[in-house]
């Protein structure tokens, strides 16, 4: 098992690129053995004891749980057409074309200017388009966010960097009150079509305050689009589309899967603000889920298969509004619906989410539908106890398993 | 003798149905009543009018530089000569000093115009000259060195400003009303006392700068091209309003006229202000933004923020505290440890303005924009005062004594002042002023009658302009269609 411990830590090293901020992803607590002593208690609340280290390969893959994709991509790279890059890169390629292409388009945010941003999305952008348009402002969310409306009244088109999601709620009142109202508030005079962007989610041991999953703090702000990234494709994809938007739309990236690696392809692409990807057709069990916890769900989606099961996995992407077309057909499909994802259990994204289901999708359910979501706790510092925090795959396995008895 | 000429004609307006008619008659045409004691008291009163006339000249002009008989000559258009006829009969009387003080000569000035007008039927005739007024207090400076105090005006823009102000006083106080008879609901923030800052405001700048404020926006709204109807209709929530219906008092906007409104929130309008300011400079448009706040909102910090960002980056932006003393119902003195708000940019520059007077208000807009161009944001502290209480639902005197309240109405009206700049000017009568603002109430009432009017929004508005694209609550519904929220 050790070994495994050790094969499974290594090959996270491996995986990730030269980037000194990631020396948070290697290192991991080795787990304990203990069994019983770390409890689930699911949503439909039955216990189960978790953790039952029998299969060393669980325990590999929910090492490996981040970045998966790179066990795909064996296959040499160059003949294949589009180019390989990293999320970030991604994100900073999507911003750079739509800044080219309109120049109505501007970035605020700290340290976004002549830092390059904390995740280096916007590296090199400040010295291309000048400091008035890739503008490095004081700390003071609320005022710069403020200020991204106020201009995007006038038409401009700012992209606000949150150095990281939770400093959002400083910004709370200008994204609730005039962000999202404006536009009703006016009779339609004014559109604000501004993009909130950050970084949010749990990451490696960063603390309760900077690991807070707030998207289930906007989702009833009316007005507002969210949409959350999991995949350098779909990163840049959404990142255009959001600057296209009239809307105002909140872009959830995850701390975690900036140096995520995937050829996406040349040419210019735009996605679709409110449609859900279908990840992994299946017949037996639909898996709704977004952002990190999609590779979660992969690898666990891994085991079921090893196990006979055919799980449907989606990500839905657009967190506000929900896909209900693509997400209804699958339910049409296969019944039985469970939602992984690391937002809080009270009213979270996958508590809407299972209210929306109930209420369209009823009559084609064969089980009440299965929310794991993150504990209603602060996100404590000590490795394991973060771990616990938000879903594991093996709790995944075990959920689909009991569920489709 | 002396006697009028055509120039002391110039400003008389002619003047129809009123008791000075036959009087009028008499002076011109010689016609008399036909009753003997009715004839003999017209001819009493004409002489006796005729008599302060010429005593109240004999005040204003030196007689001795005057012929007794240029009178035949000084007739002019609709010419008096009856008045020529009793001045040589009175002759004798016209060098004697006039008994009366000053206060009472200046009270017969006015009756001296009445019987011009009535006298004469001239036609008005405005200067286009200019006219410079001094503005009622020195500006205080922080920092920076005040602009003068002398303001170049015209006749035009007097009567213009008068008019403005007393149709903002009058909508308002129909607002009072309306909202008394539960017409208007929810929170109605009335602004009379202030109109100064809004018409001095709008006096200096041009509907390229945008204004955005607070939610007592509804004379800002006014100025900004805004029109009575869909004021009084978005009050009432109707679908003509400028907002059609959904935003209410408190949310006026204008895009074509550069106002941005209306904002619920204490404070957040001056993020959003500096936004606008940095949307001009990135657009390189020459414009400035001014964004208004109270002397409650002063103590919020996203202010200091914006302000700090735009004295970063010299972003267009003037602040201007519409300081009215209370903070809805807390005493500048009593939230603010340094009630000297245009002082609390620190390094930014800041002037205190009477914000009383709308020359001083229109002078230190006209200046800030200058300075705002070329240097960066400052910060303008109007003095003003609001005399009914911080919203509808609040009396106004828990907080203040009615005497403050009735002292300040008293002394430093800006309706009043304007009235007596206009008065002495010469620009118009009391009466026609007075005309004016029945003018006024009339346009106000058809505005309010046409508004109650206007159509409630139909229940589908409930769900138009939340996203643009018009998406309903849902964009997709399950099958793919725009699915709309269902209403009950």
């Amino acid at each position: 098992m050790a070994a495994a411990i050790t094969q499974g830590v290594g090959a996270t090293t491996a995986l990730s690129s030269a980037n000194s901020k990631k020396s948070r992803f290697s290192s991991r607590k080795s787990l304990p053995d203990r069994k019983g002593t770390f409890f689930v208690v699911r949503c439909d609340g039955s216990l189960t004891s978790g953790f039952n280290l029998r299969d060393s390969r669980n325990h590999r893959l929910y090492a490996n749980a981040v970045a998966t994709k790179q066990d795909d991509k064996t296959a040499s790279t160059a003949s294949k057409p589009g180019h390989e890059l990293l999320l970030f890169e991604a994100l900073r390629e999507g911003l750079e074309e739509e800044m080219e292409r309109d120049p109505r388009v501007c970035v605020m945010g700290e340290d976004v200017g002549h830092y390059g941003g904390s995740y280096k999305v916007t590296k090199g952008l400040a010295p291309k388009y000048g400091d008035l348009r890739v503008l490095d402002t004081p700390i003071a969310e609320n005022s710069f966010t403020g200020m991204a409306i106020g201009a995007a009244m006038t038409g401009l088109r700012p992209i606000v960097e949150g150095m990281n999601m939770g400093f959002l709620l400083l910004a709370f009142n200008q994204i609730s009150n005039n962000c999202g109202m404006l536009h009703y508030t006016s009779g339609g005079q004014f559109k604000i079509p501004v993009v909130i962007r950050g970084p949010g989610g749990v990451g490696r041991q960063l603390g309760a305050e900077h690991s807070q999953r707030l998207e289930s703090y906007f989702q009833s702000i009316p007005g507002i689009q969210m949409v959350a990234c999991s995949t350098p494709y779909n990163a840049k994809g959404l990142m255009k589309a959001a600057i296209r938007s009239d809307n105002p739309v909140i872009l959830f990236e995850h701390v975690l899967l900036y140096n995520l690696k995937e050829r996406i392809p040349d040419e210019e692409y735009v996605l679709n603000l409110e449609e859900a990807e279908m990840v992994r057709p299946g017949e037996h069990v639909t898996i709704l889920t977004y952002s990190r916890m999609r590779y979660h769900v992969m690898q666990a989606a891994k085991t079921l298969v090893n196990k006979g099961y055919d799980p449907e996995v989606i990500d839905i992407r657009s967190l506000k509004p929900f896909d209900l077309y693509t997400i209804g057909n699958s339910v049409k499909k296969t019944h039985r619906v469970v939602i992984v994802e690391e937002c809080m259990r009270t009213g979270g994204i996958g508590a809407s989410l299972t209210a929306s289901i109930n209420e369209h999708f009823h009559d084609y359910l064969d089980a009440p539908i299965v929310c794991l979501s993150s504990q209603d706790v602060p996100t404590p510092y000590a490795g394991t106890l973060e771990e616990w925090t938000v879903v594991q795959p093996p709790q995944i396995v075990a959920a689909v398993e009991q569920l489709c008895q | 003798m002396p006697s009028a000429t055509e120039e002391d004609f110039m400003y008389a307006i002619e003047e129809a149905g009123d008791w000075r008619e036959p009087i009028l008659c008499y002076l011109q045409r010689g016609e008399l009543p036909r009753d003997k004691v009715e004839a003999g008291r017209m001819q009493y009163k004409a002489w006796r009018r005729t008599k302060y006339e010429f005593e109240i000249h004999h005040l204003k002009q030196d007689v001795s530089t005057q012929s007794v008989d240029n009178g035949g000559s000084s007739s002019g258009d609709g010419g008096d000569c009856s008045l020529e006829k009793n001045s040589r009969k009175r002759r004798h009387n016209l060098r004697r000093p006039s008994k009366s003080t000053a206060s009472m000569a200046a009270h017969r000035t006015t009756a001296l115009h009445k019987t011009l007008a009535t006298a004469v039927l001239a036609t008005r005739h405005l200067s286009t000259a200019a006219i410079t007024v001094e503005t009622s207090l020195p500006f205080t400076a922080h920092k920076i060195d005040p602009p003068s105090r002398s303001v170049e005006t015209s006749p035009q823009e007097l009567l213009t400003f008068f008019r403005d102000m007393a149709l903002m006083r009058r909508m308002e106080i129909a607002a009072d009303s309306l909202y008394k008879a539960k017409l208007i609901r929810g929170f109605c923030h009335l602004y009379d006392g202030q109109e100064a800052v809004a018409v001095g405001m709008e006096a200096a700048i041009n509907n390229k700068d945008c204004i955005i404020t607070a939610y007592r926006d509804h004379c800002l709204f006014l100025g900004r091209g805004g029109t009575l109807l869909e004021a009084f209709a978005e009050l009432m929530g109707r679908k003509d309003g400028c907002s059609k219906g959904k935003g209410g008092s408190m949310h006026f906007y204008k895009k074509e006229g550069g106002f941005y409104g209306g904002h619920g929130i204490v404070g957040a309008q001056v993020p959003l202000g500096c936004g606008l300011a940095f949307a001009q400079k990135y657009s390189k448009d020459e414009n400035v933004t001014f964004a208004l706040y109270g002397d409650g909102a002063a103590n919020q910090g996203q202010l200091f923020e914006a302000l700090n960002m735009a004295a970063l980056w010299d972003l267009p932006a003037i602040l201007v505290c519409e300081n009215n003393h209370y903070g809805m119902g807390t005493a500048e003195w009593r939230a603010a440890k340094s009630p000297a708000y245009y002082k609390r940019g620190d390094y930014v520059p800041g002037l205190k303005v009477d914000g009383m007077d709308a020359f001083a208000v229109k002078q230190a807009c006209k200046f800030a924009k200058e300075h705002a161009l070329k240097n960066g944001p400052i910060i303008l502290e109007m003095d003003t005062y609001r005399y009914h209480g911080h919203s509808m639902s609040d009396p106004g005197s828990t907080y203040r004594t009615r005497d403050e309240i009735s002292g300040v109405r008293q002394e430093r009206d800006p309706i009043e002042r304007i009235r007596k700049l206009v008065l002495a000017h010469d620009l118009a009568t009391e009466k026609e002023l007075k005309d004016t603002e029945k003018e006024i109430r009339k346009e106000v009432d058809e505005a309010i009658a046409k508004a109650k009017e206007s159509p409630l929004p139909d229940p589908s508005d409930l769900f138009t302009n939340v996203y643009v694209k018009g998406y309903g609550v849902e964009a997709f519904g399950a099958d793919r269609k725009e699915l709309r929220g269902v209403l009950p």
